[in-house]
């Protein structure tokens, strides 16, 4: 029934924001019947454009379980595009940097980009549980500290010709693969996927099935009663932090060496925003979460194709995510119509 | 040293007057008992309209258009942050999610609509405030040449604001009703206070002064919009904590802040200072508002309701 | 007859429960009625509607005759009606002159006038002997007087008809026998005074009449000086009720918790627990008396590790666990039947089977490896409810959240004694229960004594204490005052000790 509940708000709230998009497409004078059969064709409409589809739902898919994640647990962590630039970072380093044969080298940098996700979302992890600094402050802060570092270090020793960008991540380094590449004709997909769809099974797991995720729903639930049972309240906030950054760190991997073959610096990555939009209208659960990706996959895949057809901006993309948040957010409206549906669809039974 | 100092004082003040500006909107809000998340998203909302008015009236109005813009840019912020009042309030959702996200659509909505009007995203303005010397404060020693050279009109504004807002909170009858909400809103609602009304009133004045706050910075200092406003919205909560919600002390919390994060943006011409590397300097605003935060969150004296759902008719 | 306030055929609904069905009740001027019923008979939803908190679904108000509409607090304060709450409504930071004037300060120009206000309270309070402080802040006073400016609240806004809601839960029984007195004072200066209470020796004590409401219905009104305490109580709760619990004499034996010289700090950082000593033997229930907030709250705490301690030691079976953890503490066998059962006992958004767990999750049979056992854990929930006759919807599968706070209280009385523990911490353990599980809790404690266990009683209410204990160790200001048999002392001797006073008593009724 819950499950039922959440699929109507989360309907409901993409409906309500694709509404909203269309008010604005009016608004701007484009057709909103055109300008949505160009979003989401962009998104479909070949198995080239399918492919892009999937590669922008790898990372979205990871950043959106690292923010379910933490939303599970009780914490807001905003930290999911510090964490993902700081994975990225790592896996761009170490791809310009080591010379192994690929496996090895996927291996080498995957692990690399978790820790160093982890390690981002462990320190306002740390702060709240020891300092009880709040985590939206904290996690926000580090975005801004990563994305300087960013900016830093790779025009200091990792660039080749432009001052914005690193150089080009050899093929050895990169989690595309030729196959892949050639089953979606030369897309952006790559092995990513497959990492996407391994966390969102193993985090469904943990926190279904484990020890460890009972503890952390506890604590996310009732620190105090969770306290009371004897759980370690500030280590498990830590890990549940460092578990999210993690995922945003693998995520990082994914989009900078995967799905793009450089990092460019100065932009701080927008999957990290939507995470919260993906976890929420995903209803915090790690199959909501893959569906949400995938929806937002096609807008973000479709949008540009959508400008060039149309003129339409292609932050109107941003902007229809950005209302079914807003919505998501208000689904007590409707939580309550459901409630009211199903009450009367059973007394006319 | 102290020619330092000196050179860097007008530009942390200049830094700073958004910064409070905005911490003074969280701190009606929060006081109220709402936490308002979107101040960042209030700013770039603040932002875009002033320099949308600026640059539309600029021509027929001049110097004029500017206080129209700040004006709009106050009163887009308190119509969006309607958005999160109705949200958070009404409908009980979850305060930080609202908040951010009305950070998300601000900054999308903006740039869209940017876009829409000069193709490139970005809005700029050629006409902002001149920096003055105040007469004969300005030739004070040691406070003049800190204080009251190369000031905005703003600056004196928004320390206005801080004033009013001091007496309104703690002196008037509407603010300690609104303190009342935000410690025990049970108390207040039993005493036949309208709780829901004050904490509307809570949010709407944030995101007036928010809206304020980013067109501020957009006629001192920036020059252009260009769909963020760089962290500041999470500065100025972090301030607000900082501060312990007291406006003496958000005022001590944002200068700090904006000091520190002038030392970043002016280390080009300081000599002195260009030798530290890019990375420290930029970093350096953000790094210290962590370290405050985990020196002060612990005995920190937030409203005691603050981010708490209310229902009427709860017990 | 003259009647100021009549409620006629007051009907209130909640979702999923009928708090008050067609109630009638009259209060006549000059007199103090009281509302009797056990809790969550309806008493408070019905004077939340005398005073404009709710809006009555049915059904008229009439004051002096006349019907009016309550409809919000103010309107109610206008009418002359006002209000204590059974959870004072009051700012913490706050001065007491800022919380009574609160929705109705006077204005000089643009400025709050607090100075005027201040000494008019003053006056006020001298006139009915209140004793209070205008400029004192809230949380800086003492429980009863902060009740004293509650109904300070009262007298500012010129009440007539005062409504006291549970008023002596939080106060030592000298401070009720004030409040008695102020009562007596009110009723002389001409207000008429209604009191909800389910304490029957407060009835008999101050009140006049008394209207007895039970599932929210009026069962009748009786005059209180020709009415028994038991036959009140018949009225209250349906059908006779033994007053005594059953309990045959026994030998306690070995120390199984030992305290010696603890220091605690309280979250204010004030000495919450001084020097305390005190020993806990196998085989009986010893009882811990005191007011609220004289060290109770953090000395559990500290005894079960969820606040650390200054200095002293804890010993539990001869092993020092000062400084152990909660969870060690839990698998070395202590129980903790915690105070607030909804913030501490239970994860409200969890289902039973999974709260049931709640200390031991861990361990087989309940998980192995790291990964949790389903069938083991719903099968222990299930016998549990049984066990402990909990009633849930969904049974094991039912959210915590939707059971009754009865229900909630007997399934973490179950939890806590199916680990079978050596002391079992019991805070509180009846609070907002209705009588039929009142009874029951109690006798599973018993139980748990007769079989040669521990069971520390925590309790504000001195019945219960003097009830059940084998020994009664009175605390004030976060010491033990002395240890007393209950058969050998009077409440009104506790009383006094519960306030500090008294070492004498303490002698005169002392046992080791």
């Amino acid at each position: 029934m819950k499950g039922l509940r959440d699929l109507f708000t989360a309907l409901a709230a993409v409906i309500l924001g694709l509404l909203a998009g269309a008010v604005l497409m009016l608004a701007i004078g484009a057709n909103p019947l055109e300008g949505f059969s160009y979003l989401f064709r962009g998104g479909l409409m070949n198995i080239e454009r399918i492919g892009n589809t999937l590669a922008t739902a790898t990372t979205l898919t990871l950043t959106g379980l690292a923010m379910a994640f933490a939303f599970r647990t009780g914490l807001f962590s905003i930290g999911a595009p510090g964490q993902m630039l700081m994975g990225g970072l790592v896996a761009t380093v170490i791809g310009l940097s080591l010379h192994l044969p690929k496996w090895e080298m996927l291996t080498v940098i995957l692990l690399a980009a978790m820790i160093a996700g982890s390690i981002w979302g462990f320190i306002p992890g740390y702060l709240k549980a020891r300092f009880n600094v709040h985590e939206v402050v904290s996690t926000i802060m580090l975005n801004w500290i990563a994305y300087w570092t960013v900016y830093y270090v790779i025009p200091a020793h990792f660039k080749a010709n432009l001052e914005t960008e690193s150089a080009r991540i050899p093929d050895y380094a990169s989690l595309k693969v030729p196959w892949l590449t050639e089953m979606f004709k030369g897309s952006f997909i790559n092995l990513g996927v497959f990492a996407a769809i391994v966390a969102a099974v193993v985090i469904s797991i943990i926190l279904n099935k484990t020890v460890l995720g009972y503890e952390l729903k506890a604590v996310g639930f009732n620190r105090t009663a969770a306290e009371f049972a004897g759980i370690n309240v500030p280590m498990n906030m830590a890990l549940s932090l460092g578990i999210s950054g993690a995922l945003a760190g693998l995520a990082g991997a994914t989009f900078y060496v995967g799905y793009a073959v450089n990092m460019q610096i100065g932009v701080m990555p927008s999957q990290g925003m939507d995470a919260i939009a993906v976890a929420l209208l995903g209803a915090n659960s790690p199959l909501g979460v893959v569906l949400a990706a995938l929806f937002f996959g096609v807008l973000h895949s479709g949008k540009g194709f959508m400008n060039a057809m149309t003129g339409i901006p292609p932050e109107i993309g941003d902007t229809i995510i950005a209302i079914i948040i807003y919505f998501a957010a208000t689904s007590v409206l409707f939580t309550r119509l459901f409630d009211g549906l199903r009450a009367r669809f059973r007394r006319g039974q | 040293m102290w020619d330092i100092v000196s050179h860097i004082f007008p530009y942390a003040i200049a830094f700073t007057v958004p910064l409070l500006a905005a911490a003074l909107g969280g701190f009606f809000s929060e006081r109220s008992g709402v936490v308002n998340i979107g101040l960042e998203g209030l700013m770039v909302i603040g932002n875009f309209v002033c320099a949308v008015t600026i640059s539309k009236l600029q021509p027929s109005m001049g110097q004029g258009a500017i206080w129209l813009g700040l004006a709009m840019a106050a009163a887009a912020g308190l119509a969006f942050s309607l958005l999160h009042a109705f949200a958070s309030i009404s409908l009980c959702a979850n305060q930080v999610i609202s908040g951010t996200a009305i950070n998300m659509v601000a900054s999308a909505l903006t740039v869209f609509l940017a876009r829409t009007m000069t193709g490139s995203g970005n809005v700029r303005i050629t006409l902002g405030f001149v920096p003055f010397d105040v007469p004969v404060l300005c030739k004070i020693p040691v406070i003049g040449p800190l204080v009251f050279t190369k000031s905005y009109a703003t600056t004196w504004l928004v320390l206005a604001i801080l004033a009013i807002s001091w007496f309104v909170v703690y002196k008037t009858r509407f603010g300690l009703r609104l303190r009342a909400c935000g410690e025990h809103p049970q108390t207040a609602d039993a005493a036949g206070v309208n709780v829901y009304r004050m904490r509307y009133a809570g949010v709407l004045i944030s995101g007036a002064l928010a809206g304020l706050a980013g067109a501020a910075i957009l006629v001192t200092f920036s020059g252009e919009f260009n769909g963020t406003v760089a962290g500041l919205g999470f500065l100025a909560m972090a301030a607000l904590i900082f501060g312990n919600w007291k406006p003496l002390g958000i005022l001590g919390a944002t200068f700090f802040f904006g000091f520190a994060a002038t030392l970043a943006n002016v280390s080009q011409v300081v000599p002195e200072l260009s030798k530290i590397p890019g990375l420290v300097l930029k970093a350096f605003p953000y790094v210290v508002t962590i370290l405050a935060l985990v020196l002060f969150s612990k005995t920190t004296q937030a409203p005691k309701a603050d981010g708490e759902i209310y229902e009427a008719g709860k017990r | 007859m003259d009647y100021i306030v009549e409620m006629l055929s007051i009907t209130k609904r909640f979702p999923g429960i009928l708090a008050n069905d067609d109630i009638s009740i009259r209060l006549r001027k000059g007199e103090i009625l009281a509302l009797l019923g056990e809790n969550g008979a309806g008493k408070s939803t019905l004077m939340s509607i005398l005073f404009g908190l709710y809006k009555a679904d049915s059904g008229t108000i009439r004051l002096r005759g006349k019907e009016v509409h309550v409809s919000n607090p103010n309107v109610a304060g206008e009418l002359g009606i006002g209000m204590v709450h059974q959870h004072f409504k009051l700012v913490q930071n706050f001065t007491v002159t800022e919380n009574i004037v609160l929705g109705l300060e006077p204005i000089k120009g643009l400025v709050v006038d607090l100075k005027s206000a201040a000494r008019r309270i003053k006056e006020l309070s001298e006139t009915y002997g209140l004793n209070v402080d205008p400029y004192a802040k809230i949380e800086d006073i003492t429980v009863g007087m902060q009740q004293r400016v509650e109904i300070l609240k009262m007298l500012y806004r010129n009440a007539e008809v005062l409504i006291f809601d549970e008023p002596t839960g939080v106060l030592t029984p000298q401070e009720i026998d004030d409040l008695m007195a102020i009562m007596r004072n009110l009723i002389g200066e001409g207000k008429s005074i209604l009191l909800i209470t389910h304490k029957l020796k407060e009835i008999k004590a101050i009140a006049d009449r008394c209207t007895v409401i039970r599932r929210g219905k009026v069962i009748g009104t009786v005059d209180v000086a020709d009415t028994d305490e038991a036959k009140m109580a018949e009225m209250m709760v349906g059908r006779a009720v033994s007053f005594s619990v059953d309990k045959a004499p026994r030998e306690s034996g070995e120390v199984v918790l030992d305290i010696s010289g603890l220091n605690v700090l309280s979250g204010r950082k004030t000495q919450a627990v001084k020097d305390l000593s005190l020993q806990v033997r196998y085989g009986e229930i010893l009882g811990l008396a005191g007011v609220d907030g004289n060290g109770q709250t953090e000395l559990v705490e500290a005894l079960t590790g969820l606040r650390k301690t200054q200095s002293g030691t804890i010993r539990l079976k001869g092993v020092d666990v000062t400084h152990a953890t909660v969870r060690a503490r839990i698998l070395s066998g202590m129980a903790h039947i915690p105070e607030d059962r909804q913030r501490r006992g239970l994860v409200l958004d969890y289902s039973m089977e999974d709260n049931l767990v709640l200390e031991v999750y861990g361990l087989p049979p309940f998980s192995h490896g790291g990964f949790l056992d389903r069938k083991a854990i719903r099968a222990h929930a299930d016998k549990l409810m049984e066990d402990f006759d909990v009633r849930a919807g969904e049974g094991s599968l039912a959210v915590a959240r939707s059971l009754s706070g009865g229900n909630q209280q007997k399934a973490i009385v179950g939890r806590e004694i199916d680990h079978d523990p050596d002391v079992l911490i019991a805070v509180q353990p009846t609070r907002g229960l209705d009588v039929g599980s009142i009874e029951y809790i109690h006798k599973r404690l018993v139980e748990q004594r007769d079989r040669g266990k521990a069971v520390l009683l925590v309790s504000l209410e001195l019945d219960e204490i003097m009830d059940l204990s084998d020994r009664i160790a009175v605390m004030s200001h976060g010491s033990i005052v002395g240890i007393v048999d209950p058969k050998s002392v009077t409440e009104a001797d506790v009383g006094l000790m519960m306030t500090g006073v008294s070492r004498e008593i303490a002698k005169k009724g002392e046992d080791k």
